[in-house]
């Protein structure tokens, strides 16, 4: 990577007439599950990123740091980091938006185990969306036509409603019925799960909505809508939770569950 | 998603009842209100009380039902409390059916003295 020699253009704040650069004081967590916050200075610049603020720790103060990010335009939902205490993507975050005053204080996701500094281990995050029946199943085969499925038919439009995740973990770090209950499937997996039981063209729902169910599955949900307010890409998981529930009820009355 | 002590069929109809007593709740707490304005407006003493509800089917009943909406919310409600607390299992379940049991005949006791 080659970095111009010039100092990058920095923001120009007009206080009483006056305009001057400002810097940003940033705490960073450095460590695993036991660390504490380290404080770096970084020249406030306009419509900066949170994840332009870490990329300069890294490239410029602190070598070491270890953070993670792929696409830089919230595609890959690699960058999520907690941000004066809140879950966000940090790519997609500006500085202005968030900075209490000048400072910024960066630490990783929540309720998933630190392996250093910024960066978590999202191992049980994504065995939860297998946990939960996350992958179609279908009964085509190639020689099968395609199947017709009508944009304007209700299960369509629930699908749509949910289908943009990027898998970032923001809604997974933000809910606390996760960090009360660890095997809590969350509502990334959930909503993943909802997706499914509304594709019509798949045949497992019975063995979803028996893996969804119950005590560590969408009837922990509270619903308190921290992951719906946290999602960066407007997905409302409760929604989906919610209708899950439905679903599982009307099984279990059945005898299907 | 088995947890352990209660198969998923059983955690799901306990959600479901605790859903249905919920609504029995919301409606028995506001009759059980209207009962006590009415009865404090108009000056009831608690002879005249008695006087109304002894032998009445009516209220009997209608306590009866708050009671055992209580008897199956409260338990299932503190059973989740203490699930995120990380306490589950037979034993607390085991607890909580006891718990259930003592407030069903708690409560029906109470039913009793104002209507029997
Ligand atoms: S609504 Fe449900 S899944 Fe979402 S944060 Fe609350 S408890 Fe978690
Ligand atoms: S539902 Fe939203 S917050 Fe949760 S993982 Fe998907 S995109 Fe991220
Ligand atoms: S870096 Fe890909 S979503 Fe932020």
């Amino acid at each position: 990577m080659v970095f111009s020699a010039k100092p990058p253009r920095l923001r120009a704040s007009a206080v009483k007439g006056l305009t001057f650069m400002t810097t940003l004081k940033v705490k960073i967590w450095r460590g695993t599950e036991s660390g504490q916050f380290q404080t770096y200075d970084v020249p406030r610049l306009e419509s900066q990123t949170v994840l332009d603020v870490v990329t300069y720790v890294q490239r410029r103060l602190d070598p070491s740091l270890a953070y993670r990010f792929a696409c830089r335009v919230g595609v890959c939902g690699s960058c999520a980091m907690t941000v004066n205490g809140v879950s966000r993507w940090t790519c997609r975050t500006h500085v202005d938006k968030v900075a209490a005053g000048d400072t910024l204080e960066i630490a990783p996701l929540r309720n998933l185990p630190v392996i250093r500094d910024l960066a978590t281990d999202m191992t049980e995050f994504f065995d939860k969306w297998a946990k939960a029946r996350g992958r179609f199943t279908g009964a085509h085969t190639r020689k099968d036509d395609f199947a017709t499925v009508k944009p304007e038919s209700k299960e369509r439009k629930r699908v749509d409603a949910g289908i943009e995740c990027i898998g970032c973990g923001v809604c997974y770090s933000a809910c606390e019925v996760v960090t009360w209950k660890p095997d809590y499937l969350g509502p990334a997996a959930l909503n993943r799960a909802w997706t499914l039981a509304n594709d019509v063209r798949d045949v497992a729902q019975q063995e979803r909505l028996a893996a969804v169910a119950g005590d560590a599955g969408c009837h922990a949900c509270h619903t308190h809508l921290n992951c719906t307010e946290r999602c960066p890409k407007g997905i409302s998981p409760t929604a989906g939770i919610a209708g899950l529930k439905r679903l599982v009820l009307k099984a279990a009355m059945k005898g299907e569950l | 998603m088995n947890s352990g002590a209660s198969s998923v069929r059983t955690q799901v109809l306990l959600w479901g009842a605790q859903r249905v007593s919920a609504a029995l709740l919301a409606l028995c707490v506001v009759v059980h209100l209207i009962t006590i304005i009415y009865a404090v407006r108009n000056g009831l003493s608690a002879a005249e009380i008695l006087g109304r509800t002894r032998g009445s089917f009516a209220w009997g009943a209608f306590y009866a039902l708050f009671v055992a909406a209580v008897a199956v919310h409260a338990p299932i409600g503190m059973r989740n409390i203490f699930a995120e607390m990380g306490l589950r299992g037979r034993g607390v379940d085991m607890l909580l059916v006891v718990l259930a049991v003592l407030l069903a005949l708690w409560g029906l006791r109470a039913v009793w003295a104002v209507v029997g």
